[in-house]
């Protein structure tokens, strides 16, 4: 059970029950939806973007545990980032599940840091990381649905 | 840990099944998986394999490997008695009338792709309708999509009730004189249902409309005679039945596949070639292109014999009451709901868990060695017909314990414990 506990922490947990900012803009200018065809997870994510800020943040679909919790703290976490202090912690969350034992991403991901239990998971790394695939296709300007495979 | 219920309530298993003696001849059920016994209940997407078919398949490329309806040397005479032998063999397991009715093909999806082509191309036109049912797995979806695209033909669906029973009134009405072929399920992957598919075929045949059966999930399960059923077409994959992975089953009446053209072509398949033109093979060559699986044929040979070794019909009554102490077990869990709840079903136990999402069920269930399939079993119009997102399925076989669905349970409430 110490495995799961790990993947499956308190914070998770809660924003699976309670995911924040799981709505539709209705004023985005930036959108796009990512879908893992192996298990039939989809995510939209919406964006406000104002001179490079990300103003407003929210997202909708239907998915597992970690890839709702996932969603929903990088909305949390991207509010009032600039565009490029997004694709940064996008780099960074990539980076800590498909390397695992380099803590260096770790500190400066802050709560993201929860997901790290997740690489020990490898069946489980898309769920995390296809919020944030969908995010980066946003930020790119592309609406054609991103795919995990 | 908390267990289904006590041993002493639970069911006598049928006599003379003895499950320790035959979980022996399955080397792979003998390992651990994160520390834990592995308890493999993913029997419906491919089964273990028993040593002598592993064996047999190492014989093979050790001492007869040499190819097939070729060479005058004792090798490839050997090669070819053992491949025909194979031929011989599902023959007898399907009971069809004569070898010639049995193709040799790379799994049930190119047994349908081949019928798709073959007979879609020559038969299927504008306007003409082609009858699935709505718990098909997608390969005898796609085929036929495919096919009515490119003709200008119509696809119906027949659709299930609540307990995922096809409802035969709504398929009487869809058969018409339009209708060139139905192509169902004998036992759907995603619930378990046994679908009625001899009084289904008999109202095909009424209106003249031949019928092609999946029977992927049935074969390992059920006994099989496509004469009794009077089936024009019957697919499976061998690596469901205990043999190896590419090589499947094509069952044909030989009236059609004398009819209908070859699917692919090159060597094995011709007569005689030359660039003005070429004569087919006979059956059933005409439809085995290349150098066969032989390997694959002779080790589903020797699963087919395994399993009649051990009585079908023993396999099938210990099954039975391995799903019913399933069905009751997950019953008696609260927040669990199975899908699939027809009165005739095998082996499968397609469920949810109230507010987890399949693919979380499957991943706390790994943790405890339980192998079990998470998601939509390639079937998402039954996933979208009962409004769920994906299930959790188990799904049995004859080497299945019912302790292993103690286990399974017991993690059940691991998962209710996380997601409290």
């Amino acid at each position: 059970m110490s495995e799961l506990r790990d993947l499956y922490q308190e914070v998770i947990l809660d924003h699976n029950r309670k995911p924040r900012n799981f709505k539709k803009l209705e004023r985005a200018n930036r959108t796009a939806t990512g879908y893992n065809p192996l298990c039939g997870d989809q995510v939209r994510v919406y964006l406000d973007i104002e001179n490079g800020v990300i103003c407003d943040i929210g997202f909708e679909g239907s998915g597992c545990a970690i890839s709702r919790a996932a969603a929903s703290m990088m909305t949390t976490s991207l509010k009032g980032k600039t565009l490029d202090e997004a694709e940064q912690l996008f780099e960074r969350f990539h980076h800590m599940l498909t390397a695992s034992g380099t803590g260096s991403d770790a500190a400066e991901l802050g709560k993201l840091a929860v997901f790290s239990g997740v690489s020990e998971f490898p069946s489980r790394v898309k769920c995390a990381s296809l919020p944030w695939h969908t995010l980066h296709a946003a930020l790119a300007g592309k609406d054609e649905p991103v795919s995990t495979e | 840990m908390i267990t289904a219920r006590d041993a002493s309530t639970r069911p006598a298993p049928p006599a003379q099944w003895d499950v320790e003696r035959v979980r022996r001849d399955f080397p792979a059920l003998h390992q651990q998986v994160h520390g834990k016994p592995l308890i493999y209940l993913d029997n419906a997407a491919t089964s273990q394999k028993p040593q002598v078919v592993i064996d047999a398949l190492m014989a093979y490329y050790a001492r007869e490997n040499s190819n097939v309806h070729r060479g005058v040397h004792l090798l490839s005479e050997k090669a070819t008695q053992a491949y025909e032998a194979g031929r011989a063999r599902v023959q007898r397991f399907l009971n069809a009338a004569d070898t010639r009715e049995i193709v040799f093909v790379r799994g049930a999806t190119e047994g349908i792709n081949l019928v798709a082509a073959s007979y879609g191309r020559t038969w299927v036109g504008a306007g003409d309708e082609i009858i699935i049912s709505t718990i098909e797995h997608h390969s005898n979806i796609v085929p036929w999509q495919i096919l009515c695209e490119e003709k200008g033909a119509v696809l119906c669906v027949i659709p299930v009730n609540d307990n995922g029973e096809l409802l035969l009134d709504e398929y009487a009405r869809l058969l018409g004189p339009r209708t060139k072929l139905v192509a169902v399920g004998h036992i759907s992957n995603a619930l378990g249902t046994i679908n009625p598919i001899a009084q289904m075929i008999g109202m095909a045949h009424r209106q003249g409309v031949p019928v092609l059966i999946d029977g992927s999930q049935a074969v390992p399960h059920l006994r099989v005679d496509v004469r009794a059923l009077d089936c024009d077409f019957y697919v499976f994959s061998g690596h469901k039945i205990l043999g190896p992975t590419g090589i499947g089953v094509l069952y044909g009446k030989a009236e059609w596949l004398e009819r209908m053209p070859p699917y692919q072509s090159g060597g094995d398949m011709i007569a005689s070639v030359s660039f003005e033109k070429t004569t087919y093979n006979a059956l059933p060559y005409k439809f085995e292109a290349g150098t066969p699986h032989i390997a694959g044929v002779i080790g589903l040979g020797v699963a087919l014999d395994y399993l009649s070794g051990l009585g079908l019909d023993r396999v099938v009554a210990y099954e039975r009451e391995l799903l019913a102490y399933g069905t009751a077990a997950l019953d008696a869990v609260p927040g669990v709901r199975i899908i699939g709840t027809a009165k005739e079903k095998a082996s499968v136990l397609s469920f949810i868990v109230d507010g987890v999402h399949a693919h979380d069920v499957g991943t706390i269930l790994d943790q405890a060695g339980v192998a079990v399939r998470a998601g939509h079993h390639c079937a998402m119009p039954v996933m979208q017909r009962f409004g769920v997102p994906a299930t959790v399925r188990a799904s049995l076989a004859f080497y299945n314990t019912h302790e292993e669905l103690d286990v399974l349970v017991a993690g059940l409430h691991d998962v209710r414990e996380i997601f409290r």
